[in-house]
């Protein structure tokens, strides 16, 4: 490594600097506020854990975005943390262990090995938060109000609710008796509503005409309302499982409308998102512009089990550096300090001390320093009038 | 910004067979990509733009949002992974095969073959499913010549009419996948101009199917 290229940071791992920074520290501390005055406690999880409890539950996806090391104490191997939601799931099931509903929220950065998204980050600010002990979907459309306001917290309005549920693809599966692997190929195909692929599956398994069908029609149930009613046509024949899952989104679709009069909301029965944890309701948020979803969530009733508790559970998570990346106005760039000049002055530091006390920022000038009150940052200075300091305007 | 409707598709045979769909979708383009130097092409629609670019970088430009639908050969998507894409409409057009090709009468060679490909992620697919260790190497092109200077044993590569391979004296030998365009959407897009998409991927299916 040449001395010229020491700074290169490793790939989709950035840093930010001042003006920014600022701007994302005040938008952690008011989201994690927020989440409280929700009844959302915070946790603080551990940046690194044995994976068997990173990953309890999750899919390979997130085997394969951790970062993993050996504890040379024991010889075990540990992940650093890529999603924080099974750790938030461990600390309700096996720590807190409580009876009545829990809502707890998180915040902190995961580490991803390879990059995501349009901007390639492997190191978004995650924040969520997760409500555990009801199944109804009363919770899940707290959750959703709660991720929506996070949004609009951050001034991203006109906003686009993506609402699905994995229980009916995964009931018609069943009715349909899929083996494991052709479940797996059917999903893979579904993600890519490849229409022309899903026919080719179908027919080749020889499946039941109804089933089939049905199956089949998922693809194109996508879109405004008109989709519920739509399947409601479609799926009459299926199992029981189904309808229920169906009339789920019904139920959700009906809350949402009231609880979310200014969003957008659009319903797709094969968006599959995490379908291998998730066992209900999946939601995400679009914002024009950005070709990814920006804010994500659904329901996981399976994850506690796996630590000794099973409990519905469903939540929601984000990434703090995108939002903050959305907002249309990011404030200003200037500190907006007040200078106060090089001298030993009892009165000038105690003028500093209660400006400081105010929340002001002041900075002081040192002796021979380069760079004027302006270049400082300051828009105003401290100035002794009639042996009084006062505040003056640049 | 949801009024508008951004199209990537490549130059060449892809631009040439998707502009009869396109045109009974009711969408012409008014600049000729093979003489304009505008990469950002204006059609008889206001809201309509085609965005024409390289075969291999539609599917990124569609995954992202930079356009809303798009163009893509099979061979481009499995290539590309194909996630965080919809594919929903085969345009039956551009058809091809991508093939294991070599040398006529070539006896296999104890150990692992090499191959020489284009496409390094259907190949090692290929290879992983069949249950065979092949050392890959990467070439961007005249594939054909590979087996002749001794560069790799077998190639995988596109086969349409084989009269490439024939002049070199390389024939098929095994089928690997049938090719042809799909009709890729950003699934955003899909969301949020789900009207105006959701038209545009009818009526080129119906178009499609005539």
């Amino acid at each position: 490594m040449t001395e010229s290229k020491r700074w290169l940071l490793p790939e989709g791992i950035e840093e930010l600097l001042p003006p920014q920074a600022r701007h994302l520290e005040q938008l952690r501390r008011q989201v994690v506020d927020h989440y409280q005055s929700w009844g959302y406690e915070l946790v603080m999880p551990p940046f690194i854990e044995y994976l068997d409890s990173l990953l309890v539950g999750t899919g390979d996806d997130l085997d394969l975005q951790t970062f993993k090391l050996i504890d040379q104490k024991t010889g075990r191997l540990m992940g650093l943390r890529a999603d924080m939601t099974p750790q938030v799931a461990r600390i309700d099931a096996h720590r807190l262990r409580r009876a009545t509903p829990t809502r707890l929220c998180y915040l902190g950065t995961v580490l991803h090995t390879l990059p995501d998204g349009f901007a390639g980050s492997r190191s978004p600010l995650q924040v969520g938060a997760e409500l555990y002990g009801h199944a109804g979907i009363e919770s899940d459309i707290e959750i959703l109000s709660l991720m929506m306001e996070t949004l609009a917290f951050c001034g991203i309005t006109d906003t686009y609710l993506d609402i699905g549920h994995v229980g009916i693809f995964r009931g018609l599966a069943q009715q349909a008796g899929l083996s494991d692997a052709q479940e797996q190929q059917l999903f893979e195909a579904l993600q890519r509503k490849a229409k022309p692929e899903i026919v080719v599956l179908l027919k080749e398994w020889k499946l039941d005409a109804n089933a089939s069908a049905m199956l089949g029609s998922l693809a194109d149930l996508n879109g405004d309302a008109e989709v519920l009613s739509q399947a409601r046509t479609v799926l009459q024949r299926a199992s029981a499982d189904v309808l229920e899952a169906l009339a789920n989104l019904e139920r959700v679709a009906a809350l949402a409308r009231l609880r979310l009069p200014k969003v957008t909301l659009h319903y797709d029965l094969a968006e599959l998102r995490g379908y291998h944890y998730h066992t209900g309701l999946v939601f995400a948020a679009f914002v024009a512009g950005q070709g990814q979803a920006i804010a994500q969530g659904g329901r996981y009733d399976g994850i506690g089990k796996a630590f000794g508790n099973a409990r519905p559970a469903t939540g929601f998570s984000t990434d703090l550096k995108t939002l903050v990346n959305l907002m249309p106005e990011n404030g200003s760039a200037l500190l907006n300090a007040i200078h106060a000049p090089a001298q030993e002055d009892v009165d000038l530091l105690q003028k500093v001390r209660e400006l400081r006390a105010e929340g002001q920022c002041v900075i002081c000038e040192l002796p021979g320093q380069s760079g004027d009150a302006r270049a400082m940052g300051c828009d105003r200075r401290l100035v002794k009038k009639d042996g009084r300091w006062e505040i003056q305007p640049l | 910004m949801n009024s508008t409707l951004t199209i990537a598709l490549s130059k060449g045979r892809i631009y040439k067979e998707t502009l009869p769909l396109l045109a009974k979708a009711g969408i012409v383009p008014v600049d000729d990509p093979e003489t304009s130097r505008k990469l950002i092409l204006d059609t008889n629609l206001a809201h309509v733009k085609l965005v024409v670019i390289r075969a291999t970088d539609v599917p990124t430009f569609v995954q992202y949002g930079a356009a809303d639908v798009g163009v893509a050969g099979k061979d481009v998507l499995l290539e590309h992974g194909g996630d965080g894409l919809y594919e929903p409409v085969d345009l039956q057009i551009a058809k091809c095969r991508l093939m294991v090709a070599g040398r006529k009468d070539e006896q296999a060679k104890p150990g692992r073959q090499r191959v020489a490909t284009k496409y390094v992620n259907s190949t090692r697919e290929y290879y992983a499913a069949k249950g065979t260790q092949v050392e890959i190497i990467k070439l961007y092109g005249s594939m054909e010549l590979a087996p002749l200077v001794g560069l790799a044993d077998v190639i995988v590569d596109l086969v349409d009419t084989g009269n490439t391979l024939k002049a070199n004296g390389l024939e098929p030998l095994e089928h690997i996948a049938d090719i042809s365009s799909r009709l890729i959407v950003n699934k955003a897009s899909m969301k949020m101009k789900h009207a105006m998409v959701q038209q545009f991927v009818d009526q080129i299916a119906s178009a499609v199917n005539q």
